[in-house]
């Protein structure tokens, strides 16, 4: 065993094969609330036949499901393969990753077309989130649950507070800055019927809002909910059955630095908490999809708490190390800005689908019909997954129809 | 700190872990070291972090280290802490290797915390367990 490879590691693609040649045609949300009264397999196949119907697609054109979960908090996919009588899975993979595995979701099942074992993949993400298992407040067993949860270090708000206030010291960003996020994105839930806050929020509102855990505001926080959200990742020519434009996956990455730890909560290790996936994972999605953050016309950046849409804007290079703030305070991150940034309102607004709900949007906004949220010639897209050391990021482009 | 009993959230020693609690609970800060590399990590683990070294040691280090980030709780979203909000959670770096960390409630408040600040690690007992806490110094 030796730190350093002793043989060369084999070339990684710069631009991956699945990239340019998949697409996703449709996609599919249930209502979104804090009591479904609805099994989560009820939500899942609810949000996989409008996915399914969105693509020009009939159930028995599905021959692949990629789904994820967290703490056991979802059904599998052979439930809604049998929900839909699906005739026949070539593919299927339960993933148990939580909010860093949308995009991962939507890589997958892409190499799995790309690959030729399968030809239409169903991915979603169903769970009561709100009335069942409430990942911010449940207990798991972990390696390293044992040195958190006896001195109440116990809950993700908590985890993510601990990285804010280490990006807050290195980049000198200010309570202000998580005002703005969530400030901003509020602004945008009140065109987003969906999402389940949208009352409008000033900066005083903001700052005199409860701690939940400094210095996170409970307006700093996602709203757990229940609901499902479920897209059709297909080739070009399977997505030319929809009457969406294509939405043309055409980069994307996935990434865990050196010391992401023993588990989904582990902290220990992660050398430095100023920086997350995203600034790990930013040169190889700009090369994959051979384009720089000029490119982007409208970003949905995985916003579990206000914080890591700071992290994520300066990691991929959308503003420099320390600026975010005022990027977002300068009406940057608005429509009509240089980069609309989670233009639903964000998981902080429309709920914590785990970041499903994020990566739709974006599908949503590629397909242009995001209705009065609509980025005016929106023809690409970037769509993060994950808020600490481990990620996925996509990359869009609006295709021709 | 209230009378709440804590049995119940832990402390849950593995047999990779078991040496670092059961010295806690005699007040001793007890740490794996990589022989390769001889680099103290920490949580204890099968393997060294920094250069997967198999072969480990276990020493003991001062609990003198700097502040590397904090959280103060005032919402308990585990039921079992509500009587003891607001709390801090302070991350560690260890004197004698920074990217060594531990987590340990803060005794005292949090209004002297800043980055760097001088701290020590010590076990300290929290209904009716023994955890990491930490307290401010001045040496």
């Amino acid at each position: 065993m030796s730190a350093e490879f002793s043989t060369p590691r084999p070339a990684r693609a710069d631009r991956p094969s699945f990239l340019g040649s998949t697409a996703i045609a449709g996609v599919g949300f249930t209502d979104f609330s804090k009591q479904s009264d609805r099994t989560i397999v009820d939500l899942a196949t609810e949000a996989a036949r409008k996915a399914i119907a969105d693509s020009g697609l009939e159930p028995a054109d599905v021959d692949g499901i990629v789904s994820y979960s967290l703490f056991n908090d979802s059904v599998a996919c052979q439930a809604v393969a049998t929900t839909l009588a699906i005739p026949e899975l070539t593919y299927a993979v339960d993933m148990g990753m939580g909010g860093v595995s949308p995009a991962l979701a939507v890589i997958n099942a892409a190499m799995a077309v790309d690959s030729g074992l399968a030809s239409n993949v169903l991915v979603f993400r169903a769970m009561n989130g709100r009335s069942g298992i409430r990942v911010g407040a449940t207990r798991f067993e972990a390696p390293t649950a044992q040195y958190r949860y006896p001195i109440g270090y116990s809950a993700y708000p908590y985890y993510m507070a601990m990285l804010a206030r280490r990006f807050m010291i290195e980049t000198r960003a200010s309570q202000e800055d998580l005002g703005a996020v969530a400030i901003e994105q509020r602004t945008h839930a009140a065109r987003n019927e969906r999402a389940i806050r949208s009352k409008p929020l000033t900066m005083d509102e903001y700052m005199d809002d409860r701690w939940v855990v400094e210095p996170f505001h409970v307006a700093d926080c996602t709203s757990e909910v229940d609901g499902a959200c479920a897209v059709i990742v297909t080739s070009l020519p399977g997505a030319a059955r929809s009457e969406n434009p294509p939405a043309i996956i055409e980069g994307a990455a996935w990434e865990t630095g050196f010391g992401s730890g023993l588990d989904i909560a582990d902290l220990h290790t992660w050398p430095d908490y100023a920086t997350i996936c995203q600034d790990f994972s930013a040169a190889r999605l700009w090369k994959s999809a051979g384009m720089s953050p000029s490119d982007i016309d409208v970003a949905e950046l995985y916003d579990c708490f206000t914080s890591p849409v700071l992290f994520a804007l300066e990691g991929l290079g959308f503003a420099g190390k320390g600026e975010s703030g005022a990027f977002i305070r300068q009406g940057e991150t608005r429509l009509g800005g240089s980069l609309p940034v989670n233009t639903h309102g964000g998981l902080l607004n429309e709920g914590y689908l785990h970041g499903m709900n994020t990566l739709g949007e974006g599908v949503v906004q590629m397909h242009g019909k995001a209705g009065e949220r609509q980025v005016e010639g929106a023809s690409t897209c970037l769509v993060t997954s994950g808020a600490m050391g481990d990620g996925s990021a996509l990359i869009l482009r609006r295709g021709e129809r | 700190m209230s009378a709440v009993d804590l049995s119940a959230v832990g402390p849950t020693p593995d047999p990779d872990s078991a040496f670092f609690w059961e010295a806690l609970a005699e007040d001793r800060i007890l740490v794996p070291r990589c022989k390769r590399c001889e680099r103290i990590f920490f949580p204890p683990m099968p393997s060294c972090p920094h250069c997967a070294g198999d072969e480990l040691e276990r020493i003991e280090v001062s609990g003198r280290g700097s502040v590397y980030s904090w959280v103060t709780v005032h919402v308990a979203l585990d039921p079992i802490f509500r009587g003891q909000v607001p709390y801090t959670i302070v991350a560690v770096a260890l004197e004698e290797e920074a990217s060594a960390r531990i987590f340990g409630r803060l005794l005292g408040e949090p209004d002297g915390l800043a980055d760097g600040g001088q701290v020590r690690i010590v076990a300290h007992r929290i209904g009716g367990i023994v955890v990491p806490c930490v307290e401010y110094r001045n040496d």
